[in-house]
């Protein structure tokens, strides 16, 4: 039968022209940041930035670079992981292998996916007022913490996710030869699905370590490396922002650099993550 | 495996003792069970403690008034929320309409027209787009969009449609609403494209065969078949994008100018709600009632927040839990 154009096939054709157009845009505006951020940054990069804390005068466009913001970002988004991970490991495996398809499992995945949507400033809001409360003052911990709070529910939610594809005569099989549930969550759950907890772990870590607005009220700034969980600590993101306000072209630059050094993290992190969940998956039944 | 020599191992961690894996077993449930009850407790403690700061404010004015006023005078004692609500509401409206369609049309794509290839590498972009720190996409804004906004669309759209207020072109810059939604646009198309994607994959591979098979094109398939059982779902991906959207701080403030005024034009400088909370958190202890107000700020955001984020979120669990056996 010969083909004829009909009114459904032009249709079919400007929705796909559309479509290819709206595609264009997404991934363009995706190449379009990378692109923006390296053209900027690599310029204005250099070892000094990646090896010295501030000197004076350094916001000025003087000598120093950006170390305080790289370990104090990498020790808070570390600590905020390890945090999260302590609470959210389990939860995640309870809802897993307890209360999967319950009442009570499906009020706690809507107060999770609640929490997620929690805007980060509000999480940082509400640390500043406990840490009021407490009489604290802008430190490591506080940053820590918060990190911890905003990391939880979305590490939560991703292990839970992965660990919904576990294979169920796994655990049925293990159920059947007597183990409890505990056992299965800890010694079958976890080894099965360990590249998927990694990739979510990471992708937790990437989250905690690019916010900015909420270790800005509890964290603190400072030139210095954090030497203790009560010193005030600099982060990357807030390093960003700092350096952007100012009025000097030379300082600007060293935004776009660490723009771009944040940037490379998170992309190492997301990539790595990747690489690391194909790498482990050989520990695990097919 | 050698799973003699590992269950050897770990043997005196688990004894094999009947009655002490039972115990065990009991004493997780408990632990874990209160572990369960943790993201409930934070959202109410959440709340809470803002409500508690906040209330020294709301004892003083009514909360009608805080929202309606249009004054922002701290150092006088005036709070009037209203510029920033407006600014937080204009900046997302712009935001996410210029959001969706891209990102519906996108999914669509790469759930129904897209090569198996071709959905494999775009996937993982996407969630790098998503992983890309809030003040890179700031950095971003100020270095492209920014000096795009003012120096090539608000002299072309005032110079055309000048006459219509909303695109009137009242200030020299690009700092304003339309930077900080395109920037906001950016942000949360990585969400919106993943939530629908996943809502258009739930529809079950036989019914899209079926309608093929009775010679309906593709996009006929997508209107009368996909669309039918997939708007609700579509339409709550683009509420969890819009409550996203509402509490985006570092990189709308970083472009959109952060004025106390209320906006009449997509040109204007806008101060929307967490902008506010974010740049004056500095001197907020030394004013009366000033750390009062922003966080009885942070508590509208919050509110705000969790209305749409729960009425999405329920829409969306039912629709991606449900099946069509």
């Amino acid at each position: 039968m010969k083909f004829r154009w009909r009114r459904r096939h032009i249709g079919e054709l400007i929705v796909k022209i559309i479509m290819y157009f709206s595609f264009a845009c997404v991934v363009g505006s995706l190449a379009l940041i990378l692109w923006t951020v390296l053209y900027k940054g690599l310029p204005a990069l250099t070892w000094s930035m990646i090896t010295q804390t501030p000197k004076g005068g350094f916001y000025l466009g003087k000598e120093g670079g950006i170390l305080n913001a790289i370990i104090g970002s990498l020790f808070m988004a570390v600590g905020g992981t390890i945090i999260a991970l302590i609470f959210s490991l389990p939860l995640a495996l309870y809802l897993e292998t307890y209360i999967n398809a319950s009442r009570f499992g499906h009020w706690v995945r809507l107060s999770l996916d609640v929490l997620w949507g929690i805007p980060s400033i509000v999480y940082g809001a509400f640390g500043f007022t406990i840490m009021l409360a407490l009489g604290m003052r802008a430190s490591l911990l506080g940053g820590i913490v918060v990190l911890a709070l905003l990391e939880f529910p979305i590490m939560t939610r991703a292990i839970d996710e992965v660990i919904r594809r576990m294979p169920g005569e796994l655990e049925q099989a293990s159920l059947a030869l007597g183990s409890t549930k505990l056992e299965v969550a800890t010694r079958v759950v976890i080894r099965q699905m360990l590249p998927g907890i990694v990739t979510a772990i990471l992708l937790a870590f990437g989250r905690g370590i690019g916010d900015a607005a909420s270790v800005l009220f509890v964290a603190g700034y400072t030139d210095r490396i954090p030497t203790s969980l009560m010193s005030p600590a600099a982060s990357l993101p807030l390093a960003v922002y700092f350096q952007l306000g100012t009025p000097f072209p030379e300082v600007q630059q060293r935004a776009y650099a660490s723009a771009l050094i944040l940037t490379i993290i998170v992309l190492v992190i997301s990539f790595g993550s990747r690489f690391l969940s194909t790498r482990l998956g050989k520990y695990t039944v097919k | 495996m050698n799973s003699t020599a590992q269950s050897a191992s770990e043997g005196h961690l688990f004894r094999s003792s009947q009655a002490y894996r039972q115990t065990q077993e009991k004493n997780a449930r408990r632990a874990l069970f209160v572990i369960a009850l943790l993201p409930t407790a934070l959202i109410v403690a959440v709340t809470l403690a803002l409500l508690a700061r906040a209330w020294p404010i709301l004892q003083q004015y009514s909360l009608w008034e805080l929202l309606t006023s249009t004054t922002w005078k701290p150092m006088k004692g005036q709070f009037g929320f209203l510029p920033f609500i407006a600014g937080t509401f204009w900046v997302t409206v712009v935001g996410v309409g210029l959001a969706v369609p891209p990102c519906i049309f996108t999914a669509l794509y790469l759930s129904e027209y897209a090569s198996n290839a071709t959905r494999a590498t775009i996937k993982p972009m996407l969630d790098v787009l998503a992983a890309i720190p809030s003040v890179v996409y700031g950095v971003w804004g100020v270095l492209a969009i920014v000096p795009f906004v003012g120096n090539v669309i608000r002299p072309a759209l005032s110079k055309w449609f000048g006459f219509i207020p909303l695109f009137a072109s009242n200030q020299p810059t690009g700092y304003g609403i339309l930077s900080g939604g395109i920037v906001l646009a950016v942000m949360i198309a990585p969400f919106i494209i993943a939530v629908t994607y996943e809502v258009l994959r739930t529809v079950p591979e036989g019914w899209r065969q079926a309608s093929l098979g009775l010679g309906a094109t593709r996009w006929q398939t997508v209107r009368h078949v996909l669309f039918r059982q997939t708007l609700p779902g579509m339409i709550a991906s683009v509420v969890f994008g819009t409550s996203r959207a509402f509490g985006e701080t570092m990189a709308v403030l970083m472009v959109v100018g952060n004025v106390p005024q209320l906006p009449t034009s997509i040109f204007d400088s806008a101060y929307p709600l967490p902008a506010l909370i974010a740049n004056n958190y500095g001197e907020m202890m030394s004013i009366k009632l000033y750390d009062a107000a922003l966080l009885c700020a942070a508590l509208v955001l919050l509110v705000i927040v969790l209305v749409f984020n729960i009425a999405s979120t329920l829409v969306l669990q039912r629709i991606l839990r449900r099946s069509w056996a």
